[in-house]
């Protein structure tokens, strides 16, 4: 087997590369994850717009914090919610340059929800990726903001109550509604289709920053199978049946 | 002009890169004179009035991250909200300035001038083992220099400064003399003169990550040891302090800020009561003037701290003297400021035993 493996490995037969964008490092996400796919779009949208040397990236505190070992373009960790603050100065600073943020729930949606909602306002010239898998994956699955009705985490583990823990957070549709954005989309990296589809949203939430008309934000709705305890394609299944009718895919805004 | 004005207007001349800033009594000048003044027609300097103070100081720690000098200003409740920030950018070694027009504390507190945090300012303020360039100003003069001062020793030494004021020099008015414009670096000189800094990654380099985590506890403590190294730096060469009559005196006040200027006018008082009496006004309250300290005591037959608070500088007064002469402190508190005779008296009474 191994020697025919080695015969096909010609230059005729590569029918997809890695992105130059994407380091040798290997990730430290677990199997199944969706942080992995998603860091795959960024690399290559960055990729093939031939604007590595003009992206400042901003890492956020979450599972992705190491996303900086894995895309080859200038980052700033963020404090845990204050992306969108760093973003803010950096697109100031420098007008020049594409800012993308990297959020997940927890990050962009509870502890930094004055910086998405303001920056957002103010429409900066960026754009936010933000990653929602309804649970926080990397302190070992407690309740998250997006957390949905009934489900099930470290720190609500009879399920969410919405008279005890609160409602799950519809975000993106709050930073829709303000005039700062001009690009909102909800997708999702669950199948073939789905990938190609978010990844045509990333490359036009950054095509959408050369007029530098506002934030330009995409939703990724994600699978966290260690955080939901599930295997990777229970957790497909379960994302689609419960995540997707609170979270419906699609483009929420569009100017 | 005030100080809180003098603040402003040295910004745009020393060629500052932005400003991120959240109202709060008694600094509100600081902004308001920017966004009067536009720098952003003039020297292209961003103004920015952000959402609250977390926000503010992280929008320094990514301007700062690009290499850019970054400032903001605020009072004592504003600044206790920037101590994540101000620890992250200590970690991330990222330099920036951060004005507190002190007031009286805790919690809500008053509007009136204090000195009660010194040693938030000095001793970290947020989690972590790190310090801040403390730069304390006694005029509106000092006010305008410290922004200059306070950036360069923030690019030298890769590290968050400070000038600590107080609402009483942020509210003075007095004469000031403002040098003249100077440019912005540009974005070429920024990414020659702070390679770190993320600027968009070349084909010439590696990129940079701007960062303050390291989970690996060995390579955390070495990280750490740095931090240490820099910081001996600092207290070995970076330590500005004023002294006035210490030559004969019998007895030393030591006193920053609006406390220097009313301990200068006690001395006054009590050398006509023939009570010999100087003054050591620390200008870097970190690095504080620990050696100086420890040359003058043996000479002296006591020293009084003079602060606006319960008694907090006095503590490193303490620590320089070791013990050797009597350490005592005097200051009125809570958002009252001491008077001369208040001053000359305890200094009398705790002192001399008069």
């Amino acid at each position: 087997m191994a020697e025919i493996t080695e015969d096909i490995k010609v230059a005729e037969n590569i029918v997809h590369k890695k992105s130059s964008v994407l380091t040798d490092k290997v990730m430290h996400y677990c199997p199944g994850c969706s942080h992995g796919v998603v860091h795959k779009l960024l690399a290559e949208v960055i990729e093939e717009m031939g604007i590595q040397d003009k992206t400042i990236g901003v890492a956020p505190v979450g599972c992705s914090v190491f996303i900086y070992n894995y895309l080859a373009i200038d980052w700033q960790e963020a404090a845990h919610g204050r992306a969108p603050a760093l973003g803010t100065a950096i697109s100031r600073l420098r007008p020049d340059r594409y800012v993308v943020t990297y959020q997940g729930d927890g990050d962009l949606a509870a502890i930094g929800t004055a910086e998405t909602i303001h920056a957002c306002n103010r429409g900066e010239n960026m754009v936010m990726i933000f990653i929602n898998n309804g649970i926080y994956g990397m302190t070992g699955g407690q309740m998250a903001p997006t957390t949905l009705e009934g489900m099930k985490a470290s720190t609500c583990p009879f399920g969410r109550d919405p008279k005890t823990d609160g409602n799950p957070l519809k975000i993106t549709e709050i930073v829709a509604q303000l005039p700062g954005t001009n690009f909102v989309t909800r997708q999702a990296v669950h199948t073939a289709a789905a990938v190609r589809r978010t990844k045509k949203a990333i490359r036009k939430a950054f095509e959408k920053q050369k007029d530098k008309t506002g934030t330009s934000f995409v939703e990724v709705v994600s699978t966290c199978n260690s955080g939901w305890k599930m295997n990777p394609v229970d957790s497909n299944n379960w994302m689609e049946e419960n995540m997707f009718p609170f979270y419906p895919l699609g483009d929420i805004k569009d100017v | 002009m005030k100080g809180n004005e003098a603040i402003a207007e040295a910004a745009i001349r020393c060629g500052a890169d932005g400003y991120f800033g959240y109202p709060i009594t008694p600094q509100s000048e600081v902004m308001e004179k920017l966004m009067e003044l536009q720098p952003w027609n003039s020297t292209g300097m961003v103004v920015l009035q952000a959402e609250s103070e977390t926000a503010s100081i992280n929008m320094l720690y990514g301007g700062a991250g690009c290499g850019k000098r970054v400032m903001t200003s605020s009072s004592s409740p504003g600044i206790s909200l920037m101590q994540e920030g101000l620890s992250y950018m200590a970690g991330a070694e990222l330099p920036c300035l951060v004005v507190n027009v002190v007031r009286g504390g805790p919690g809500l507190g008053t509007i009136q001038p204090s000195q009660s945090d010194y040693f938030q300012s000095v001793k970290g303020g947020g989690h972590g083992d790190y310090k801040l360039i403390v730069l304390a100003p006694a005029s509106v003069q000092e006010m305008a220099d410290f922004v200059e001062l306070g950036f360069d020793l923030a690019f030298k030494y890769r590290n968050p400064a400070m000038i600590l004021s107080d609402g009483m020099i942020g509210q003075m008015m007095e004469k000031v003399e403002l040098k003249p414009q100077q440019k912005r670096w540009t974005d070429e000189e920024v990414a020659q003169m702070n390679p770190w800094a993320t600027t968009g990654k070349p084909e010439s380099r590696d990129y940079n990550i701007i960062t303050s985590v390291e989970l690996d506890s060995e390579a955390h403590e070495q990280f750490n040891h740095r931090l240490q190294v820099k910081y001996r730096e600092l207290e070995e060469k970076e330590v500005r302090f004023e002294t006035t009559s210490v030559d004969d005196a019998d007895y030393l006040i030591v006193a920053y800020g609006s406390s220097a200027r009313i301990s200068a006018a006690a001395i006054e008082i009590l050398r006509e009561k023939g009570i010999k009496v100087g003054l050591l006004r620390p200008i870097t309250l970190y690095p504080f003037p620990t050696k100086e300290i420890q040359r003058l005591a043996p000479k002296m037959k006591g020293i009084l701290s003079v602060e606006m608070s319960s008694g907090q500088m006095v503590e490193d007064v303490r620590l320089a003297v070791e013990g050797k002469v009597k350490v005592e402190h005097f200051g009125r508190y809570g958002g009252v400021v001491h008077s001369p005779d208040e001053v000359a008296e305890a200094l009398e009474q705790k002192l001399i035993g008069g």
